[in-house]
């Protein structure tokens, strides 16, 4: 026990001292007070006169304004915390001969991992709850509406899902630096597993959903067909994490938000679709709806962490 | 005075995929010596300290390092054992005293205890004034003094030194081979020293191991190993004759 706290000691003034970190903290605390600024703007003249509505304070985050919701910038850019924070955890040290020295110390090997992991968990949950508060401060001053205690809840969830996802990147970014010796391989490797993820995921969605399932001019008014087509898209973009987080934080976030399921609007699909924006649903009943996806995102970060074991404690490690 | 065994090795043995790195090794070190280890480059040196450290897991045959089993036991090997690898790494954007409270910590030595040590350590190997420096900025020479110092701070009870005076000038050379008697005589340690530095490895070594080609070839005090290959008795001896008589007959 005492191995990994003297390995979360160091690795978090690490991390604080970096430069790395205060670029990135920088930039993301940037980012995020322009966007809550714009958004919150328009929030403001958007509802000025009229009584009210629900969850205003939630509607900082989901609302997109003229860029992007900070929903939105999280799913994208929190990724890059992590890997950031991560991708030469392992191989830094052994590149700078420290590893034979940390394992020839009285601690267990996967101490290594673990600290650092958690020390990593902890900077990417100082990072995010410290923006996440400034912002709702921010926030609050422009529209001026206080939130509620449901409101808060669905804050605080979001946010531990937040670092859920950031911390399974994390744990990628790990995996990579025990299977890459070189730094820069193993810095490419992870932003290629982050673009591939991003972008590439939904691309090849459609275009799986569009082989299986063709939408032509005379199927297109068919809404079975319809469905089907969307059926597959889902499952096949459900294999990003960054789908997976997308859906989850959608339903906590925005209580009118009743399943994960896209949109359709036509026929008699569209009074159903619709019909989800009429009662907002309660917060439980909101998390009851996310829980498989919050497993996956779990399970990812565990099976990284297999991989991971599995492979460090099996390497050689020499001070060569 | 009877010594007892503190290290002893039974056909140890190490294979990297079909190269034998180390061949069927059966040694022992005593309490308290200063053990030489001698052989050329990819002899298999590193290899057995790794193996007897636990940091890597023999192919066949066992070692015992103070009563423990390294492989199974590592935890405990590594309390006692101090290991200084080859080409040993620091923290370079910490400085000395943070390297070494890094070290202390990760051996549950709480700050209260490890921060006179440290003084005491940094003071002993003459890096009291480097201190706050990076070690980014450290000589090669003060990184091995820091080494040193690391030692002084776990006090272990054996330590494995894998060419601490790689690289060094003579005068450093010199002075880290006297650090290690030091260790020895002051803080009784039992010393495995790999070097290629056979002047002054003859200068402190209680005994020499040869290592060619994964084999220990030769075993025992200088006078034994001269008295073998040599046949001399009485004249003065140098390990690089003895050593180069064995080389030659290994490799010719």
């Amino acid at each position: 026990m005492t191995g990994i706290r003297a390995i979360i000691r160091k690795e978090l003034a690490d991390h604080f001292s970096s430069y790395r970190f205060i670029i990135l903290f920088a930039l993301i605390a940037m980012v995020s007070l322009i966007t809550t600024y714009m958004v919150g703007m328009g929030l403001r003249e958007e509802l000025s006169g009229l009584a009210k509505p629900k969850f205003v304070y939630l509607m900082l985050f989901t609302s997109t304004g003229p860029l992007f919701s900070l929903v939105q910038f999280v799913a994208f850019f929190g990724p890059l915390i992590g890997l950031i924070l991560g991708f030469d955890a392992i191989n830094r040290e052994r590149s700078s001969g420290t590893l034979s020295k940390l394992a020839s110390q009285p601690i267990y090997r996967d101490a290594i991992i673990n600290g650092k992991f958690l020390s990593g968990v902890i900077t990417i949950t100082i990072m995010l709850l410290s923006i996440l508060l400034v912002v709702s401060g921010l926030g609050l001053t422009l529209i001026g509406v206080v939130p509620g205690v449901e409101e808060v809840w669905r804050m605080m969830i979001y946010l531990v899902i937040s670092i859920v996802y950031v911390a399974l990147w994390l744990g990628i970014s790990i995996l990579f630096s025990i299977l890459f010796r070189g730094i820069a391989t193993s810095a490419l490797a992870t932003l290629a597993m982050w673009i591939f993820f991003s972008f590439f995921v939904s691309m090849g969605a459609s275009v799986v959903a569009n082989a299986m399932v063709p939408l032509d001019q005379t199927t297109r008014g068919d809404p079975e067909r319809l469905m089907k087509h969307l059926k597959v898209r889902r499952m096949v973009s459900l294999i990003s994490p960054m789908q997976l987080y997308n859906d989850s934080t959608g339903i906590i976030i925005d209580p009118t938000r009743k399943t994960t399921r896209s949109l359709v609007l036509m026929g008699p699909i569209e009074r159903l679709s619709s019909a989800r924006f009429e009662r907002p649903l309660m917060l439980s009943q909101s998390i009851y709806v996310v829980i498989p996806h919050l497993i996956s995102l779990i399970a990812i970060t565990v099976i990284c962490f297999g991989v991971s074991y599995a492979v460090f404690m099996k390497q050689e490690i020499r001070s060569i | 005075m009877k010594r007892s065994a503190i290290i002893e090795t039974d056909h140890l043995t190490k294979h990297y995929g079909t190269t034998v790195a180390v061949d069927e090794l059966t040694f022992s070190i005593q309490e308290g010596e200063i053990f030489g280890f001698l052989g050329p480059n990819g002899s298999g040196k590193t290899t057995t300290l790794l193996m007897l450290l636990g940091l890597t897991e023999a192919t066949s045959g066992t070692a015992q390092v103070a009563g423990f089993n390294p492989t199974k036991e590592a935890i405990k090997v590594k309390r006692i054992v101090g290991y200084i690898p080859e080409n040993i790494g620091f923290y370079d954007d910490m400085n000395g005293k943070e390297n070494l409270q890094f070290i202390a910590r990760l051996n549950n030595i709480p700050d209260t205890v490890s921060a006179p040590k440290i003084t005491d350590a940094l003071e002993r190997v003459g890096l009291k004034d480097d201190a706050a420096k990076k070690v980014a900025a450290f000589s090669r020479g003060m990184r091995q003094r820091l080494a040193i110092a690391e030692l002084l701070i776990k006090e272990p009870t054996i330590a494995f030194l894998d060419e601490p005076t790689l690289g060094l000038d003579p005068e450093g050379t010199t002075l880290i081979i006297d650090y290690i008697q030091s260790l020895s005589k002051d803080n009784h340690m039992t010393i495995l020293l790999s070097s290629h530095d056979l002047t002054q490895v003859q200068r402190i070594a209680d005994r020499i191991g040869i290592m060619i080609h994964g084999r220990l070839i030769a075993e025992g005090p200088l006078e034994k190993l001269a008295h073998e290959k040599l046949g001399v008795e009485d004249r003065e001896i140098s390990l690089d004759e003895v050593y180069m008589k064995y080389f030659q007959e290994v490799s010719g």
